[in-house]
C-alpha cells in the first residue's frame, strides 16, 4: 500500500491538483490511437483508474486473464481519469468496460448499458447507498466495486479528558470543538478550506433536506439549509476550526501531528490512525442539525460499466457480470487484499476480519444504516460547482446564506429542467 | 525551373508548420467558435443548434462574470507592478560592474522553476497555515500571531500568496527582455547627452533610457497583460482543493476548465466564454497598442 491506503479518488484527485492532470490532459488529446483501435473481434478493452495500493493493477489484470469466453486487455489510467474517460467515450476509441460513477448526462446519452438484467438475482445483496448511487430512474448503470465513505474521527483521551461524550448532534460538535482547543491544538479540522469543499450532502442531511428532491425541485433552497451553513460558518470564524494544514481533510496528519482533536477524513485514513493511537480513537457519522434531519455518512462507489454504444457491448455485458456479480473471490480480494475499502456486498462485507471489530465494524454499520450517495446520479458537475460556489461564500466569506443558495439553486433548477423538463 | 526553385524551397520549409499551425490552432479555434453554437455537452459533433444562447447564459453568469472583472482588477495591478520590478531588476543588474552573467542568471532562474512546483512550495511550507509555516515562523518573531493564509477570506491574504508568486516567476522573464532592450541602446547616445550637460541618473533614464526602451516596454506589456488574463497554473495549485475551487480569485480559464473539460463536459458554454474571454484580451490590446503605439514605425 503505496501511501498507505490513500483512497483511489484523493489519489487520482492529487494527482490532478498536482498539474500532472494537465499532461494527462495532453496526453488524452493526443493519445487517441493507443494501439487498440477497434481492438480484434472478441478482445474487450477495460479501463480502470490508478488506484493509489500496491498490488491492485497486477490483481484486476490477473482477473481479466482469467476470463475464458474472451481477451480482456487492461487499461490501467494514471492521471486524469475523468478527462481521459469522458473524451475517450466521445472518441474513436471508447473502452468496452469501465469503472466510473453513474451520471444522468452519460445515461442520457446513451453511453451507459443498463446492467438491470445482470445484478436483478442479487440486488439486495448491495448496500443501498451503493447502489443508490448507481441507480438512474430505476434502472442499474453501474455495479459497485468498492465502497468509500467518509467519518469524523476523534480522540477518545482527549474527549474524556473534557469530560465530553461523544457528540451526538451539529450543537454538540461545535460545543465539542471549542472546549478542545488547547494552545496549537484546535478542536476540529474540517479540510482547510472549512468543509466548503468536502461536506456536499452531509451538512442538508443533518437538516432533513438533500440535493435534490424526489420530483426533481432544488432540495436546498430552505431556511433549514441557510441555518445548516450559517453554522458552519460560526465554527469557521471561531478559534475552534483548524486552518491552513500542511495536508487537506483527505489526509490524516493533521490528526496524527495532534493539529486537531477531531477531524473529518475518510476510511482510508483508519489504518494510519490506529497504527499511531492504537484503540484512543472513535468515528462517528456527520451528525444531525435538526429534529427533522438525522446522522449520516455519505458514500462513494465507483461501478463496472459497459459502453452502450460499442460493437461488443453484449460480450462487455457478460464479462460484468462473471467479474462484478459471480466471482465472488475476485470481489473480496479487490476490496480488502489491498487497501481499506467496504465491500459493497454484505455477505461479503460480514466475512471480513478486519471490518468486523472496532472503528471499522463501525464504520460498516454507518454505511448501512446512515449511508447516503455523495453523488446521486442526477447532480451534474454544473450543479456541484455552483453549490460548492454557494458554500465557499457562505462558509468562507461570511455572506448571508438565504441569497447565497437561491442564486445556486437556480443553476441547479436550470440543470434539473434539462435533464427532466 | 529557376523560377519554380524559391517557392519549392520556401513550401518544403515552411509547409510543415503551416500544416502544423492548421491542425492544431486554426481549426481547433474555428471548431470551437463553431460549437459554442451548439448545445453541446459530451460530445464534440453536437447536432442541437441554440444560436446565441450560451453566450447569453456566460454572460449572464455571475461567476463568469465575477471572474473576468477579478482578472481585469488583477491585471491592472499586476501588469504594472511586474512592469516596474523586472525594468529596475534589469538597470540594476545592467549597471553591475562585476557578476553580471551570474546575477543575470540568479535573477531568471525562477523563470525556469515549474510553475506547478512553486505553487506547492508557497502553498506547503512558505503560507501554510500553522505554527510551523515559513510566513507564520516570522511573524511570530514580531509576537504576530499564526495566519491561514489560503483559507481565510478577510482579509483577502490569499492574494498576497499569489502576487508574491507571480512576481518571483516572472519578473526574471521579463527583466531578460529589458536587459536585451538596454543593451541594444547605442552608447553613443548617453556620451552626446553627457557633453551636451546631462547628468548621470534621472535625466538620461527620462530622456535616453526609457524612449529608447519604447518597443521593448510595449512588447513587456502586452506578454504581461495577456499572461495576466491567462492565470491559470498557480492559481490552480495554490487553491484548488478536491477536484473544487473556490469562487473567489477564480481566473476565467479556471472557471472555463471546470466548466469545459474536468468533470463537465460542456463544450458549448466552455467554448462561449473562451471566445468572450479572447475578445476582450484583443480589445484591451488593441486599447493598449493605441496608447502605447506598439507596432508603429518608431522613426
Amino acid at each position: 500500500m503505496a501511501r498507505r491506503g490513500v483512497p483511489p479518488w484523493s489519489r487520482r484527485r492529487f494527482l490532478q491538483a498536482s498539474g500532472i492532470g494537465a499532461a494527462a490532459l495532453v496526453a488524452a488529446a493526443c493519445g487517441g490511437n493507443t494501439g487498440r483501435g477497434g481492438g480484434a473481434a472478441g478482445t474487450l478493452t477495460q479501463w480502470y483508474h490508478q488506484y493509489g495500493e500496491d498490488g491492485v493493477e497486477e490483481a484486476v489484470k490477473r482477473y481479466a486473464a482469467a476470463y475464458d469466453k474472451a481477451e480482456v486487455s487492461v487499461q490501467w489510467t494514471p492521471g486524469n481519469y475523468d478527462t481521459k474517460l469522458l473524451s475517450a467515450l466521445q472518441g474513436s476509441a471508447p473502452p468496452d468496460v469501465f469503472e466510473y460513477q453513474t451520471k444522468a448526462d452519460l445515461v442520457r446519452a446513451g453511453q451507459l448499458e443498463p446492467l438491470d438484467d445482470i445484478i436483478k438475482d442479487v440486488k439486495d445483496d448491495f448496500s443501498a447507498a451503493s447502489l443508490a448511487s448507481h441507480t438512474f430512474e430505476g434502472s442499474v448503470y453501474g455495479i459497485p466495486q468498492a465502497v468509500d465513505t467518509q467519518v469524523l474521527v476523534y480522540r477518545k483521551s482527549l474527549l474524556d479528558d473534557a469530560g465530553l461524550e461523544p457528540p451526538k448532534t451539529f450543537e454538540a460538535l461545535v460545543d465539542a470543538a471549542e472546549a478542545l482547543t488547547k494552545g496549537d491544538r484546535k478542536g476540529l479540522f474540517l479540510g482547510n478550506n472549512g468543509g466548503a469543499d468536502v461536506l456536499g450532502p452531509v451538512p442538508l442531511f443533518s437538516a432533513g433536506l438533500g440535493y435534490v428532491t424526489d420530483d426533481h425541485k432544488v432540495g436546498f433552497d430552505d431556511p433549514a439549509a441557510a441555518k445548516a451553513f450559517g453554522g458552519l460558518h460560526t465554527l469557521f470564524e471561531s478559534d475552534a476550526l483548524l486552518l491552513g494544514a500542511p495536508t487537506d481533510w483527505s489526509d490524516p496528519s493533521a490528526l496524527l501531528q495532534e493539529l486537531t482533536a477531531m477531524q473529518w477524513t475518510g476510511l482510508w485514513a483508519l489504518p494510519q490512525i490506529e497504527a499511531e493511537f492504537g484503540d484512543d480513537f472513535g468515528v462517528l457519522p456527520w451528525p444531525k442539525l435538526t429534529d427533522d434531519g438525522a446522522a449520516s455518512v455519505p458514500v462513494g462507489a465507483f461501478g463496472a460499466m459497459v459502453y452502450a454504444k460499442g460493437e461488443q457491448a453484449d460480450a462487455a455485458r457478460d464479462f460484468v457480470k462473471w467479474l462484478w456479480i459471480d466471482k465472488t473471490d475476485y470481489q473480496e480480494d479487490f476490496n480488502l487484499g489491498y487497501g481499506f475499502h467496504i465491500p459493497p456486498r454484505t455477505t461479503i462485507a460480514a466475512k471480513a476480519d478486519k471490518l468486523s471489530s472496532g472503528p471499522a465494524a463501525d464504520v460498516v454499520g454507518f454505511v448501512e444504516e446512515l449511508g447516503r450517495p455523495s453523488t446521486p446520479p442526477e447532480w451534474t458537475p454544473a450543479m456541484d460547482s455552483a453549490y460548492k460556489d454557494a458554500l465557499s461564500n457562505i462558509i468562507k466569506s461570511g455572506k448571508k446564506p438565504e441569497t447565497e443558495l437561491k442564486t445556486a439553486a437556480e443553476t441547479v433548477q436550470r440543470e434539473l429542467d434539462k435533464l427532466f423538463g | 525551373m529557376l523560377l519554380d526553385r524559391p517557392a519549392w524551397a520556401f513550401w518544403l520549409f515552411a509547409g510543415p508548420f503551416v500544416i502544423g499551425l492548421g491542425v492544431f490552432s486554426y481549426i481547433p479555434i474555428l471548431w470551437s467558435v463553431y460549437l459554442s453554437f451548439f448545445e453541446a455537452r459530451n460530445t464534440v459533433a453536437p447536432t442541437e443548434f441554440v444560436g446565441l444562447r450560451n453566450y447569453a447564459q456566460m454572460l449572464t453568469s455571475p461567476a463568469f462574470l465575477d471572474s473576468l472583472l477579478t482578472f481585469t482588477l488583477f491585471a491592472l495591478f499586476i501588469v504594472p507592478t511586474t512592469f516596474a520590478c523586472s525594468l529596475a531588476l534589469a538597470l540594476l543588474v545592467n549597471q553591475a560592474r562585476w557578476a553580471q552573467p551570474l546575477l543575470r542568471s540568479v535573477y531568471f532562474l525562477p523563470a525556469a522553476c515549474s510553475y506547478v512546483v512553486a505553487a506547492l512550495i508557497w502553498k506547503l511550507s512558505i503560507f501554510n497555515g500553522v505554527r510551523f509555516g515559513l510566513a507564520n515562523t516570522v511573524l511570530g518573531w514580531f509576537g504576530g500571531d499564526t495566519v491561514a493564509w489560503l483559507s481565510v477570506t478577510d482579509p483577502p491574504w490569499y492574494w498576497l500568496v499569489l502576487v508574491t508568486l507571480r512576481l518571483w516567476l516572472q519578473v526574471g522573464f521579463y527583466m531578460l527582455i529589458f536587459l536585451a532592450g538596454l543593451q541594444r541602446i547605442p552608447k553613443v547616445l548617453y556620451e552626446a547627452a553627457y557633453v551636451d550637460g546631462a547628468r548621470k541618473g534621472w535625466t538620461t533614464l527620462r530622456h535616453i533610457t526609457l524612449p529608447q526602451l519604447r518597443t521593448t516596454s510595449a512588447a513587456v506589456l502586452l506578454l504581461n497583460l495577456v499572461a495576466a488574463y491567462q492565470a491559470f497554473d498557480e492559481f490552480y495549485n495554490v487553491l484548488g482543493s478536491d477536484g473544487a475551487y473556490p469562487p473567489y480569485a477564480r481566473p476565467p480559464l479556471v472557471f472555463l476548465y471546470y466548466t469545459a473539460l474536468g468533470s463537465g463536459q460542456d463544450f458549448g458554454r466552455g467554448t462561449a466564454g473562451a471566445v468572450i474571454l479572447a475578445l476582450l484580451i484583443a480589445i484591451v490590446t488593441l486599447i493598449q497598442g493605441r496608447l502605447l503605439g506598439f507596432g508603429r514605425d518608431r522613426t
